[in-house]
């Protein structure tokens, strides 16, 4: 039984094809590091994956709800304090306890602190904190370890272990080597091809 | 939902602005009515009612790009749209938000205004009933034009450009009733089309903005 | 067969050029005939010289309130069926009829001042255009604001459902507000007895042609754009090669 399945999925920006024909399989357990040069459409594919956008073709099977999804804007807002913010999502995804996620993030120590007096570090931390809050079994994750420290990147990938030993699996797309039990999908070779003779969804193909 | 209508009310306090801006604009427009148009009773009174819906309209216009532009820019609307709340109800909610920000108090400070511009006693309630039907409506088609700018550069222009046609019959309609009520007529009709209006645009006009936002966030 | 084929920006291209100087030629002939016919009435015995106005007025308010309700249409296909040319068809007929809304209006003023005294009453007719106009410019703004193609057709489509419902409803509050002067309806199908047949067979004619000329000048526009767009495209492909 598979959390997620993608099929043949091609997804688009801006009218134009990025990758096509990428295909996999994620069960209870595994992580699959997405990898690929820049603008080859790891963000894209991750979004489409998370339901933010439709796929130009191809189908993705999971069940219902079940992304948590992370990219690189935390959703924070400057005015509330850490403990406000991750309660607020805690009750949005009907999350319950926040102290295990503060405490799994190091972020206990800051928990009254507005979040607009964070670093850029401790954003991230208290970003990828709302995961664990989320209580999603898939996580999509875009660039997750973006201006975290080496101990920060250390124990959030303890975090993503524990979620994986959890019967969780896990989407990410990262450059860095996280340490984790996962298999490896370079996009390169998706790439979509520019005499595809496919029928295109995209706008502009439509006219080419 | 009840958590995301309490975040953004909170929002609305902390960062300031929130509750005051639109009651001072509103306070501001009434008093330099007066000094374009004269002081005198006979000048004043027959365009109150019409200068305290504008008065109303325009301060409700100003808060609306912050309905959704600063939940866009930091990320927080991708994650409401993953989430398990319907993109509808937040529409919804975050609309509430901003009625109870900007609509409620300007409904308050209403009948204070009203005696700046020398609108009779009588008309005092026929103006508290039309703005308390009539801008859930406006916040609600501000929230629809909010959700079709996000993203966009000089969306604020753009926002006021769609939005204001939008608000034309929520404004006769206001208007109508209270003059109605200031020369003692039957403030039923425009009263009945006003809430017919405003209950309309609550029933369809999420799922209007929902459909734009989504296509916003792909 | 089906109708939808036309949908297909080649098949679209290749009947669009072939109709389109038959369409051309049409317009041009109903209008300048009607026009000159129009112009060669006899005099109304009430309002002179003026009436012959007429000729312009009501041809062109007719396809200002017509060419929106093809906009909605349109947008309804491309949100329903995803068509992209009947988007792109809806983009290019925004800017005639917002054309075809002045012109209303201008000749409205111009026929208002001998009648009524006054260039601009606030008629509700008259005011139900200017809201038109308004409804139309901010279509028109939305178009040229949204970079991608697709999001900007999309949220057009919903903002012309959107204005569609509050044009209608703010026509209807506008005579709530203001009983008018504006005579009624100068052609309706039930009184078709109010204007004698001197008016009525020149101005069928450069109703004919106002409509023709709306299909020629949609035609043409909605070409461009689809150029406009496969440029775009050869573009994008170039760059990444």
């Amino acid at each position: 039984m598979s959390l997620l399945s993608v099929h043949d999925l091609a997804v688009a920006r801006g009218g134009l094809r990025t990758v096509e024909g990428v295909s996999f399989t994620l069960a209870p357990g595994q992580a699959l590091i997405l990898r690929g040069p820049n603008g080859i459409g790891k963000t894209t594919l991750l979004r489409t994956v998370a339901g933010l956008q439709p796929p130009v073709m191809g189908r993705i099977e999971m069940p219902d709800d079940a992304v948590a999804y992370a990219a690189h804007a935390d959703g924070l807002k400057g005015a509330l304090s850490v403990t406000e913010n991750l309660v607020f999502w805690a009750e949005v995804f009907g999350g319950g306890d926040i102290s295990a996620a503060l405490a799994a993030m190091d972020l206990t120590a800051l928990a009254d602190r507005p979040a607009a007096a964070l670093s850029a570090g401790q954003k991230r931390r208290l970003g990828l904190a709302r995961l664990l809050v989320a209580r999603r079994p898939l996580w999509v994750l875009d660039e997750p370890t973006v201006s975290l420290d080496a101990a920060s990147v250390a124990r959030f990938a303890d975090t993503v272990r524990g979620h994986l030993a959890g019967g969780g699996a896990a989407l990410i797309a990262t450059h860095i080597d996280l340490g984790l039990e996962a298999r490896v999908l370079d996009l390169t070779p998706f790439r979509a091809r520019t005499d595809s003779t496919a029928r295109p969804a995209g706008f502009n193909e439509a006219f080419a | 939902m009840i958590a995301l209508l309490r975040r953004d009310l909170r929002l609305a306090v902390r960062a300031g602005g929130g509750f005051g801006l639109g009651v001072a604009f509103f306070l501001i427009l009434c008093a330099l009515v007066p000094f374009g148009v004269g002081p005198d009773t006979s000048a004043l009174q027959p365009i109150a009612a019409g200068i305290l819906w504008l008065g109303a309209l325009l301060a409700c216009l100003l808060s609306l790009d912050r309905i959704f532009a600063l939940d866009h820019e930091d990320g927080s609307l991708d994650l409401l749209a993953t989430s398990p709340l319907p993109l509808e109800g937040a529409v919804a909610v975050k609309a509430l938000a901003h009625w109870i920000t900007t609509g409620l108090p300007l409904i308050v400070a209403a009948p204070l205004f009203g005696i700046l511009l020398h609108l009779p006693a009588a008309a005092i309630p026929a103006l508290l009933m039309s703005l308390l039907l009539g801008t859930p409506a406006l916040s609600m088609l501000g929230a629809f034009g909010a959700a079709v700018t996000v993203g966009l550069r000089r969306g604020g222009l753009l926002l006021s450009l769609l939005v204001l046609p939008l608000y034309i019959p929520t404004l006769i309609f206001g208007t109508e009733m209270i003059r109605r009520g200031q020369d003692g007529g039957d403030t039923m009709p425009p009263l009945l089309f006003l809430a017919g209006i405003t209950a309309g645009t609550l029933a369809v006009i999420p799922f209007a903005a929902a459909a734009a936002l989504r296509v916003n966030l792909r | 067969m089906s109708i939808w084929e036309y949908a297909n920006p080649v098949k679209f291209m290749r009947t669009s050029g072939a109709v389109l100087p038959w369409t051309v030629a049409g317009a041009a002939v109903c209008t300048v005939t009607g026009l000159v016919w129009g112009f060669l009435t006899p005099e109304d015995y009430r309002q002179g010289s003026t009436v012959k106005i007429v000729f312009l007025h009501v041809p062109a308010a007719m396809m200002a309130i017509n060419i929106w309700v093809m906009m909605l249409v349109a947008s309804l296909i491309w949100l329903i069926r995803r068509h992209h040319v009947s988007a792109l068809a809806a983009k290019a007929a925004a800017p005639i009829g917002a054309v075809m809304t002045v012109i209303g209006l201008i000749t409205g003023a111009v026929w208002g001042q001998p009648m009524w005294g006054t260039w601009w009453e606030w008629d509700p007719r008259l005011t139900s255009f200017l809201i038109l106009l308004l409804f139309y410019i901010g279509y028109i703004a939305l178009w040229s604001a949204v970079e991608d193609p697709d999001s900007a057709a999309d949220l057009t489509g919903v903002l012309c459902l959107v204005g569609s419902v509050f044009a209608l409803l703010s026509r209807y509050a506008v005579f709530f507000w203001n009983q008018g002067l504006h005579q009624g309806a100068s052609l309706s199908v039930q009184s078709g007895e109010r204007m004698s047949a001197v008016y009525r067979y020149p101005l069928y004619l450069t109703m004919l042609g106002f409509g023709l000329m709306f299909l020629s000048l949609m035609l043409v526009r909605t070409r461009t754009e689809i150029r406009r767009r496969r440029l775009a495209a050869l573009q994008a492909r170039e760059m990444r090669a």
